[in-house]
């Protein structure tokens, strides 16, 4: 085990893997430089054939990776800002999410499509969106958004292994985040949640950027004595009922936290998965700890009062704990 | 007689050089608050491209339209934003001109025919292709005029927004400042061909200037005005230009390798538009140097004025967003 930080872990990832397979190439905007360091120093190991800046044309970098993949690459496009995946939504939504399904299973497209997402560093409306909702709704995409450094490598070696389109979406800001990855060839698969912390009281579900949220919420609620469960996520789609619905079992009551805005959000997806399969051992209604239906606004006050943080998430929780039954 | 083709008289030249003045020393404040960790965003600067929206702006009047960029501030200020609003936008003040809610990449003032700065690489191509139908339908002579970058004209929409304003004859006015990069890439490795040469692909009026001679820009542009305003339809423009600064204030702190070269940047230096534009006034003796140098005082205290009153600004009002989501109707 060695100490990385999160973005490092993701480079490492891609070294490993593109070194593994010669079919992994990787494209987009100023990936050679590399903003956010993920893609840091893989132009000068594995060539100009294999890693490429690409001009700034979203609509049709997302074509191109439904192409060569149909053509027999695994492809890896980054597309920066998770908000730019809506420049280059028609052919994620009307081609890579669908056309497995309309040719009749004939295409394969390992396709792995890389964002940087969420607030809380004043980049206004337009480079701050948690878009994951929208991409969970198209049904042929998988969405993994991993919370730790450990976690971000094996789940991206997954992904880079697999033959489905997915969206592999980086915490904003938490790049230089450090935690202990292992050392060896490991892979996480999708769609297994991790239950960080065990407790009785309450279960707290937490996707991405808001599990940091979710582990200080926890730890707030011990000192006033509430015993929290946390669950990552870790996967959108393929999506881990059984993890959420075995703890809501156990403490009969939910709060997830989500940075997307409220309507439609992961998390009420997820609450509307325990009402309908746990509903019998609910204590009370579950709560969505979400960004309220607005645009991200840039001022930092008025951003910070609309993101999720772990006293919003502590108050939810600490609120469901304290309800009488039945109120 | 096209009225741009006469030499501009000196009532002309003195505006112009205020408003590259303005953005100039507006934006070097920014750069220095931005790095005295003052401001809450990023900023994208504009420093060495002044001579194209102020060369642009000096033909349009508030009824006119322009769409922006992320590097956007040249040309709100250009096209009559205040500056005080302005800064307190960037600082996140309630005296913002979008009251806290938009930032550096989002400066619009719709009262001044500013449709704003923009986050999305080319966005505000399609946006001057609209308010430029919005003017032809109106039947009046406004103008649209959409700045964009060099990277910007590798996105489809470039293509699209020609073809709709040629076919329409639409008032569209298409000013491309190509600055050698599109984010860290060097133009050349991003882009075939000459950007020109796509426009001249719909047969109508293009035209290459020097984009940092502000008469240059300012000749190229009254032109495409002036047609645009008799129903002659779209032009195209590309400014050469450079950008001193770099792609965001901040990138020397994530960067881990240099994409240009120092020297590069001298070079460039050695063709600043403002010194340019003042070594002409004053070789030609159209300004002495106590004209210019008032000039610049009072843009100082402008510049000091406005700075003070965004940093003296009330924070952003946080419950803004539920109110003003939705016209007449709460998020
Ligand atoms: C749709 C979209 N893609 C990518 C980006 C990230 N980005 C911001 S500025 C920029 C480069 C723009 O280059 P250019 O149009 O030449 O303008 P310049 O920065 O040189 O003024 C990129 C890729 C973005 N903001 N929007």
């Amino acid at each position: 085990m060695a100490k990385k930080r999160y973005i490092q872990a993701i480079n490492d990832a891609l070294m490993e893997e593109m070194a593994r397979d010669p079919k992994i190439i990787l494209f987009g905007e100023d990936v050679e430089i590399s903003m956010f360091g993920d893609t840091q120093g893989l132009r000068a190991r594995f060539g100009a054939d294999r890693i490429r800046n690409t001009p700034i044309c979203e609509a049709t970098l997302t074509g191109m990776a439904v192409g060569a993949a149909a053509s027999g690459y695994r492809v890896v496009l980054h597309m920066m800002f998770s908000n730019f995946i809506y420049t280059g939504f028609d052919a994620i939504a009307n081609q890579m999410a669908k056309l497995r399904l309309m040719t009749g299973g004939q295409m394969r497209f390992p396709i792995t499509v890389l964002a940087g997402y969420g607030g809380g560093r004043s980049s206004a409306a337009q480079h701050s969106d948690t878009p994951y909702p929208a991409l969970m709704n198209l049904g042929g995409v998988n969405v993994v958004v991993p919370a730790s450094p450990a976690d971000a490598k094996g789940l991206l070696k997954t992904v880079l292994r697999a033959d489905n389109p997915t969206f592999f979406l980086e915490a904003g800001g938490r790049g230089a985040e450090t935690a202990e990855v292992p050392d060896d060839d490991y892979t996480i698969p999708l769609g297994k949640a991790a239950v960080l912390r065990e407790g009785r009281d309450v279960t707290i579900v937490a996707i991405g950027t808001m599990v940091k949220h979710g582990v200080a919420a926890a730890a707030e609620l011990a000192g006033k004595g509430i015993d929290a469960e946390l669950i990552d996520v870790r996967s959108l789609v393929p999506f881990d009922e059984d993890t959420v619905l075995a703890s809501v079992r156990k403490t009969g009551r939910l709060v997830v936290a989500d940075e997307a805005r409220d309507r439609c959000s992961a998390a009420s997806h997820i609450c509307a998965v325990v009402a309908d399969k746990g509903f019998g051992s609910l204590k009370a209604a579950p709560k969505r700890v979400t960004v309220p239906n607005v645009a991200m606004p840039y001022a930092p006050n008025a951003e910070k009062n609309v993101l999720p943080n772990a006293t919003k998430i502590a108050e939810a929780a600490a609120a469901l704990v304290n309800a009488k039954a039945g109120s | 007689m096209n009225s741009t083709n006469l030499d501009p008289t000196k009532d002309t030249l003195v505006p112009l050089l205020r408003r590259m003045l303005l953005i100039r020393r507006v934006e070097e404040r920014l750069s220095a608050d931005f790095h005295a960790g003052k401001l809450p965003g990023g900023v994208h600067l504009y420093i060495g491209q002044e001579a194209v929206a102020a060369g642009v702006c000096a033909h349009l009047r508030d009824s006119d339209t322009i769409t922006s960029t992320h590097r956007g501030h040249g040309h709100f200020l250009a096209k009559g934003g205040s500056p005080r609003a302005m800064m307190a936008e960037i600082w996140g003040k309630q005296e913002g001109i979008c009251r806290g809610m938009g930032g550096s990449m989002h400066v619009a003032d719709v009262s001044k025919g500013i449709l704003g700065a923009n986050g999305i690489v080319a966005a505000g191509l399609a946006i001057a292709t609209g308010s430029a139908f919005a003017a032809k339908l109106d039947k009046g002579d406004r103008v649209a005029v959409c700045f964009f970058g060099d990277g910007a004209s590798n996105q489809g929409t470039f293509m699209e927004c020609l073809n709709v304003s040629t076919l329409w004859q639409l008032p569209t006015i298409f000013v491309c400042e190509n600055n050698n990069f599109s984010e860290f890439s060097p133009t050349a490795t991003v882009t075939a061909g000459a950007i020109i040469d796509r426009a001249r692909a719909f047969k109508i009026p293009c035209t290459a200037v020097d984009g940092n001679d502000v008469l240059a820009v300012w000749r190229a542009a009254g032109a495409a005005v002036e047609h645009a305003r008799k129903g002659g339809g779209p032009s195209f423009i590309e400014a050469h230009t450079y950008r001193l600064h770099g792609h965001l204030e901040a990138e020397k702190s994530f960067l881990k390798s240099p994409y240009r070269e120092d020297r590069e940047i001298e070079e460039w230096r050695q063709r600043d538009p403002l010194r340019r534009f003042k070594d002409y006034l004053t070789g030609e003796r159209i300004c002495d140097g106590g004209e210019i140098d008032a000039l610049e005082a009072e843009i100082a205290e402008i510049v000091e004025d406005a700075a003070r009153f965004a940093e003296a600004g009330e924070p952003a009002d946080p419950n803004l967003v539920f109110d003003i989501m939705f016209h007449e109707q709460r998020a």
